[in-house]
């Protein structure tokens, strides 16, 4: 192992920690794909955006009661009187939602390109649970403001788990800590929305790691096979996802200046009550396509069991697909129903925030079952029939080409 | 020492004492940790003071015939109807094998004209409207969950949308001919 650094310190440290050798290892020599193109800097704005949620919720921490009589209040004096309070607050609300859309066009990449394809089959599933645990962790956060969509999404939310025969009632009454929404549910809601980020962060280094150990897909789709298809990740990479990160900065800070609400729901800002429902109840958009489909089942265990279902799906993608080429790129067919799953899943989303009647119902049922007849029945099969177009050699065998062409 | 530097020698089948060991006391160690995993899944139950809740008393002397109040119980809303002849004739003439969660009206009330029912969804915990006159009562006079669509009749019987159950009764008493003790 050659020492990162000719500095007697590193060097010391280094003999009996080879933490400078495992840095340069994986941040700076990491040898990256040539081709990728700027779909894949939403990995590290993701990660970004978790070092931003962690510590603004670390600074809102100390400011924040999580007592039915005193969180609303102290909510609005972290507006009001805490220094700089609005602003902790707005960039962890905003960052919600922005952790979710960076998510949501990381996954839809993985689809698109087929990362989820062996040998990356475990990385896809450490993503899902990543993706699993967001929303674990953003339902939670957004019950501690105890506004009336906080207390009326945890009743709902909670409630999904008495759809359960025999044991459903016991699970909801243990979740609440008593017979409803109450003050012993916000006091656990609050520390287990503190330490699931944690939970996150060494998911994510697992991630990272499963991520090293296959190394990234690309573009095209195929392996790198010299070290010519191959560049270090530093400083290629470093700069250009530092670029990707001013971008994302001015699209989110836009949000947390000038339209700081526009992701919330009004109200919000009304003292959650237990006597009174509000007459439209919405979840945060980034649940919406899965409400969609619970709401799309006449049957409460059948509308739970699909909505938990159309996720629990995704880990078996890897074998669902079961076309040899990874990039849509290259699959003439499948590149059309990978994009109108994504208009599907749009379509879903946009439904599961009208109310569930005549028309939007049944076009929901419709997007429903496309959801599932996309990934269980058409993605196998067209895997079989598709004739997919010829790969290129290597990586960089299109592009050398390209420049002798033109020479 | 020698045993114990080759444990599979002397068995020619493989299982030997040292395997027994291994799996006694591997499964000691996972009751064990079961057994230490329970209090802190329990001390998420409702502790004893939720538990030792206090039963709700309502007068109902003042509630006119068709009007309905809410009181609260357990933390849950109780909703009390005084319903009218032609609410509790509805409730009484439909035929109880085309319910979902079949129920004659009898079962559900004490006293015909005093509807006594915990006012949550049982679709997903939403409160249904129809308490005020302005509320929306759905289709069949009784109750409509604004949440998911669910309506309930004039005997709080789910008659159409997801909720599977009729809305609970809670345990109550008439302590006199006009008030009612709830739990």
């Amino acid at each position: 192992m050659s020492a990162p650094s000719n500095n007697k310190v590193v060097k010391w440290v280094d003999d009996r920690l080879p933490i400078f050798t495992m840095m340069k290892h994986s941040a700076i020599d990491y040898p990256t794909p040539k081709n990728l193109n700027y779909w894949w800097n939403f990995g590290s704005l993701a990660g970004l955006m978790l070092v931003i949620m962690i510590l603004t919720g670390l600074f809102l921490a100390m400011n924040y009661v999580p007592h039915t009589s005193m969180a609303f209040d102290s909510v609005e004096r972290i507006m009001r009187d805490v220094n700089y309070g609005w602003l902790l607050r707005y960039l962890h609300a905003n960052g919600a939602s922005m952790f979710f859309i960076l998510v949501y066009i990381h996954i839809f990449r993985g689809l698109y390109y087929g990362s989820y394809k062996a040998p990356r089959e475990v990385l896809w599933w450490l993503g899902l649970v990543i993706y699993l645990l967001m929303m674990a962790t953003g339902f939670l956060g957004y019950v501690l403001p105890w506004g009336q969509m906080s207390f009326w999404g945890a009743t709902v939310i909670t409630n999904l788990f008495s759809a359960f025969p025999l044991v459903g009632e016991h699970i909801v009454t243990w979740l609440w800590g008593g017979f409803s929404v109450d003050n012993p549910t916000l006091n656990r809601f609050f520390p287990l929305h503190f330490v699931l980020p944690f939970v996150i962060l060494g998911v994510v280094v697992v991630h990272v790691w499963a991520l090293h150990s296959v190394k990234s897909n690309n573009p095209l789709g195929i392996d790198m096979k010299t070290p010519q298809d191959s560049i270090p990740f530093h400083p290629y990479y470093t700069i250009k996802d530092l670029f990707g990160i001013g971008l994302f900065l001015m699209f989110y800070l836009a949000f947390v200046f000038w339209a700081p609400n526009f992701f919330g729901e009004p109200d919000n800002y009304i003292p959650a009550n237990p006597m009174v429902t509000p007459p439209h109840i919405v979840p945060e958009w980034y649940y919406l396509p899965f409400y969609a489909i619970l709401r799309s089942v006449p049957d409460k265990l059948g509308g739970v069991l699909l909505m938990f279902g159309a996720i629990l799906i995704l880990f078996v993608l890897p074998w669902l697909d079961t076309s040899k080429v990874r990039s849509c790129k290259f699959r003439p067919i499948y590149k059309w129903f990978t994009i109108l799953f994504l208009v599907n899943a749009f379509v879903l989303g946009y439904i599961g925030a009208q109310p569930a009647e005549g028309t939007m119902l049944l076009v929901g049922q419709i997007c429903t079952v496309w959801y599932f007849l996309h990934l269980l029945v058409l993605t196998p099969v067209i895997g079989w029939l598709e004739k997919p177009k010829p790969l290129p050699e290597s990586i960089s065998s299109p592009v050398v080409k390209k420049s002798g062409e033109a020479v | 020492m020698a045993d114990t530097a080759n444990p599979a020698s002397g068995s020619s089948d493989g299982e030997t004492r040292r395997d027994f060991l291994l799996y006694a006391s591997s499964a000691v160690g996972v009751v064990g940790a079961g057994l230490a995993l329970w209090p802190f899944v329990h001390s998420m139950n409702p502790a004893a003071d939720v538990l030792a809740l206090a039963s709700t008393e309502v007068d109902l002397a003042p509630i006119a015939e068709g009007q309905a109040i809410t009181v609260m119980w357990r933390g849950k809303p109780i909703f009390v109807r005084h319903r009218t002849a032609d609410e509790i004739s509805a409730a009484q003439a439909v035929d109880v094998t085309s319910l979902r969660d079949p129920q004659t009206d009898a079962d559900r009330v004490k006293k015909p004209e005093w509807l006594v029912m915990i006012g949550i969804c049982t679709h997903l915990g939403c409160i249904p409207l129809g308490q005020a006159p302005a509320d929306p009562k759905g289709e069949f006079g009784g109750w409509f969950c604004p949440c998911h669509g669910s309506n309930y009749d004039t005997s709080g019987r789910i008659r159409k949308g997801p909720a599977p159950l009729n809305l609970a009764v809670p345990p109550y008493a008439f302590t006199t001919d006009t008030s009612i003790k709830i739990g």
